[in-house]
């Protein structure tokens, strides 16, 4: 049954203004905004120090985060998917918690717990260990809030996928490790790459957690949505909009990353 | 099962658990208490042991304190904006989602992968990108400012800048719930309903719309959970006076620049509570969804 021509067209209609006002609006704002006072300002604005070192400061962040949630997303995708054992269900919602904290929890959290007056400030103080308002604080709270990302991308792969060569090559005497690394993770490796891209635009772009634990110094303890919002806040509007442009490249790239491997998913399934 | 489980702990993965678990085709493979051992260690670090931090300050404060800080005015103005904007977005979302999930899902067009790609987009985009766009587009000289603002209508810091920044937040979520859910839809459920006579709205109610409904309430629910806890986007919009544009995670971090702790961490407590309330409600609408 076929919708008439007049439906099809308004609902088609509807759903482009909705995701054009809502959605390609605010992107091409970034660009327009960033190249409004011309090319030099925009690379002016890029190539400041306090941006290049926000810029550090992000990949490393994500360097960090991104490969122990992906270790940590293969071990329990693996735990999930080859045994059965009760729990399985809270366990997995266990693994979601993230998902559902407020970003500004996910850091207030850590200041309660590692901050000067939090549980354990005195033992860290006493060490001279600094964590919050330092990167070690923006990294712990990136990898709280990207926590799910990896294993809930390779978990479902991993199940759909069965465990039928796994055994094959266990009766053929192969090792736990050798299961793993010849086995396993070659089949999953697209739900990993899909996990990865994902957890790691979220772990670049975090905004709301890593604000409560930064303390915003300049050049030392801000990331790339950080120093967007130092530069907004002194009415420097181009130069915010050209740091945030990184950040929208970053994201359109995601997406069409995204697209690929799910693509690629669907052929490899297939 | 219970019994595999006791020999599984505790064994490294040189020496599986095989014989117990031979009867189970699952279970044969070693790494069980290397996975479960580590999963817990790394789950317990990052995350129970900060959660569980929260919960036990906020033991430390006394009741009247806890009370001050949770039902003060400001907090209750805060709860208001941020609960009845969330509710308002997820509604809006509710309606354009359907309406999108319908397109994607039922026509061929031009451009129809670019609209797909561009529902995922409140995802990728960081929230603080979001967050000034949106600002821009709305402020008194914005695209869209300059049009709304001579007739009254005022969206940057003011309530309703809140709401569309929250509708961008929870974008995506009612598309992607429910747009599986019409895939599997029998399309010839929908033939045979016809073919009997029956009118599209009738169709519409009878078939689709029962079968959509569960994906849709858990898409909501999502949309709401994520608007609520929001920061990024709606901080720049909202313009962040107290009693009237301070949403809840903006106060939280007042309190906590004003270094008052206990009250920083007992509305905390109060939004940690309402999501994973959320939380119990979304699981227990994907288990319906799933039967």
């Amino acid at each position: 049954m076929k919708d008439p021509a007049w439906l099809r067209w308004s609902l088609i209609g509807l759903a482009v203004a909705f995701l054009g006002l809502f959605v390609a609006m605010p992107v091409i704002s970034v660009f327009v905004e960033a190249f409004r006072n011309g090319a030099g300002a925009y690379f002016d604005a890029i190539k400041e120090p306090d941006t290049i070192a926000a810029i550090k400061l992000t990949l490393l962040t994500a360097g960090i985060s991104v490969p122990l949630n992906v270790v940590f997303g293969i071990a329990a995708s693996w735990l999930i998917a080859k045994y059965r054992f009760p729990g399985k269900s809270m366990l997995l919602t266990l693994i979601d918690l993230p998902f559902s904290v407020s970003p500004v929890i996910s850091g207030l959290i850590f200041v309660l717990l590692l901050g000067a007056r939090g549980i354990f400030g005195p033992f860290l103080e006493a060490h001279d260990w600094h964590v919050i308002f330092a990167p070690a604080g923006i990294i712990l709270a990136t990898t709280f809030i990207t926590f799910p990302f990896v294993a809930r991308e390779v978990l479902p792969i991993m199940q759909e996928l069965g465990s039928d060569e796994e055994e094959q090559a266990l009766t053929l005497g192969a090792r736990g490790w050798q299961i793993l690394f010849r086995v396993t993770l070659p089949k999953v490796r697209w739900g990993i790459l899909y996990g990865v891209i994902l957890c790691n635009a979220r772990a670049m772009g975090e905004f709301g957690a890593v604000s409560v634990v930064s303390g915003h110094i300049r050049g030392q303890t801000n990331t790339i949505p950080l120093q967007v919002e130092i530069m907004y806040n002194e009415y420097n509007f181009s130069g915010a909009f050209a740091v945030a442009s990184i950040l929208t490249i970053l994201a359109l790239v995601t997406l069409v990353a995204r697209k690929i491997i799910e693509l690629r998913i669907r052929t490899h399934k297939a | 099962m219970a019994e595999g489980r006791v020999t599984g702990v505790g064994r490294t993965d040189a020496e599986p658990p095989r014989t117990r678990w031979s009867s189970r085709r699952r279970g044969s493979l070693p790494g069980f208490g290397l996975s479960l051992g580590f999963t817990l260690l790394y789950l317990s670090l990052i995350v129970l042991i900060p959660l569980a931090g929260l919960v036990w300050k906020s033991a430390s404060l006394s009741g009247a304190e806890l009370v001050k800080a949770v039902l003060s005015p400001r907090a209750l103005a805060a709860y208001r904006l941020s609960f009845g904007a969330a509710a308002i977005a997820a509604a809006v979302n509710v309606v354009f989602g359907l309406i999108l999930a319908w397109v994607l899902t039922r026509y061929r067009f031009p451009g129809r992968q670019i609209l797909d790609a561009l529902v995922d987009l409140p995802f990728a985009l960081p929230t603080a990108v979001a967050g000034i766009a949106l600002t821009t587009i709305y402020s008194e000289n914005g695209w869209l400012g300059r049009f709304l603002e001579p007739h009254g209508i005022k969206v940057a810091f003011a309530p309703p800048g809140v709401v569309v920044a929250m509708i961008f937040v929870g974008l995506p979520f009612v598309v992607r719930t429910v747009q599986p859910v019409l895939l599997d839809l029998d399309a010839h459920m929908e033939e045979a309903a016809a073919t009997m006579g029956a009118s599209r709205l009738y169709t519409l109610r009878t078939v689709i719309l029962p079968a959509v409904m569960p994906a849709a309430s858990t898409g909501f629910a999502l949309a709401y959970a994520r608007a609520v806890g929001e920061y990024g986007s709606v901080v720049f919009i909202s313009g962040n006076m107290p009693m009237k544009t301070e949403i809840v995670p903006l106060l939280i971090i007042t309190k906590l620049e004003q270094f008052d702790y206990a009250g920083a961490t007992a509305i905390a407590l109060v939004m940690l509570l309402a999501s994973f309330a959320l939380l119990f409600v979304i699981n227990v609408l994907q288990t319906r969804i799933k039967r």
